[in-house]
């Protein structure tokens, strides 16, 4: 069984979660359920701090597909950063680069999606 | 006397159990390490390796409660096989997936071949009803 944790703060109207973990079905599900949270209550800036989850699965993945949907129906945005280099490719390989943006470091996630 | 050049091997059998995939990655860091492989390349194998166990995990129907995984080292080129015993399936009948339509189905899921082929620099499937095989290569160069 994975230990999988998030820790949420918020910058402005940006929304940053920090996971720790294997980004999986449960990781996955897990981050959902912060971002649709934080949706209903207006939110629709995120990004996720990924430093601590270089291990990723495509079922994970997938769930961050869903929240990027979901968040195009609000005109919102999701972006990445702290990124390992398999996890970049994964997200480029799966076409997440296309609606949604990896960023190299905190600062300048936050000047991209403000 | 000429010594017989031996062919090492690794073989790992892994149960049905979620997670366990992780135990078959600490596998290939170890053996990735051995051959000298750059960390890029260990990590492209280790993801296509989680992507190929979790495939034999969730779609094989196993009859068996094991995978089996073997890794070969062949010179410069590592092969990983991946084996379930399961119902086997019909590459041609998996669609390849495009973020486009993904977006618009309730069905996010089905990228691990994808992936896996992207990943590994040869990849077959061998599949019967008693089960399929991947064989992915990596080169060290």
């Amino acid at each position: 069984m994975s230990d999988f944790n998030t820790e949420t703060r918020t910058e402005g109207d940006i929304v940053i979660i920090k996971t720790s973990g294997y980004l999986n079905n449960v990781g996955g599900e897990q981050v959902s359920e912060v971002c649709y949270k934080e949706m209903d209550a207006g939110k629709k800036l995120f990004l996720l701090d990924l430093e601590d989850s270089k291990v990723v699965n495509s079922i994970g993945v997938s769930i961050l597909i869903e929240i990027i949907e979901k968040l195009q129906d609000v005109d919102g945005r999701l972006g990445y950063y702290n990124l390992a280099p398999i996890v970049e490719k994964t997200f480029n390989i799966m076409g997440l680069t296309k609606y949604s943006t990896v960023f190299q470091s905190e600062e300048e996630a936050l000047e991209g999606m403000s | 006397m000429s010594a017989k050049k031996i062919t090492p091997k690794v073989e790992l059998t892994i149960p049905i159990i979620p997670d366990m995939e992780l135990a078959a990655t600490k596998t290939s860091e170890v053996v990735a390490k051995h051959m000298g492989l750059s960390e890029e390349k260990s990590a492209e194998i280790s993801m296509a390796l989680i992507e190929a166990t979790i495939n034999a995990f969730e779609h094989s129907e196993s009859k068996s409660a094991n995978v089996e995984i073997h890794f070969v080292i062949q010179g410069d080129t590592l092969e990983i096989k991946v084996t379930d015993h399961g119902k086997g399936f019909d590459k041609s009948q998996v669609a390849i997936p495009n973020i486009e339509e993904k977006l618009e189905s309730d069905h996010k899921r089905g990228w691990g071949l994808q992936l896996i082929q992207e990943l590994m620099d040869t990849v077959e499937f061998a599949s019967t009803e008693d089960g399929t095989t991947v064989t992915m290569t990596k080169k060290k160069i």
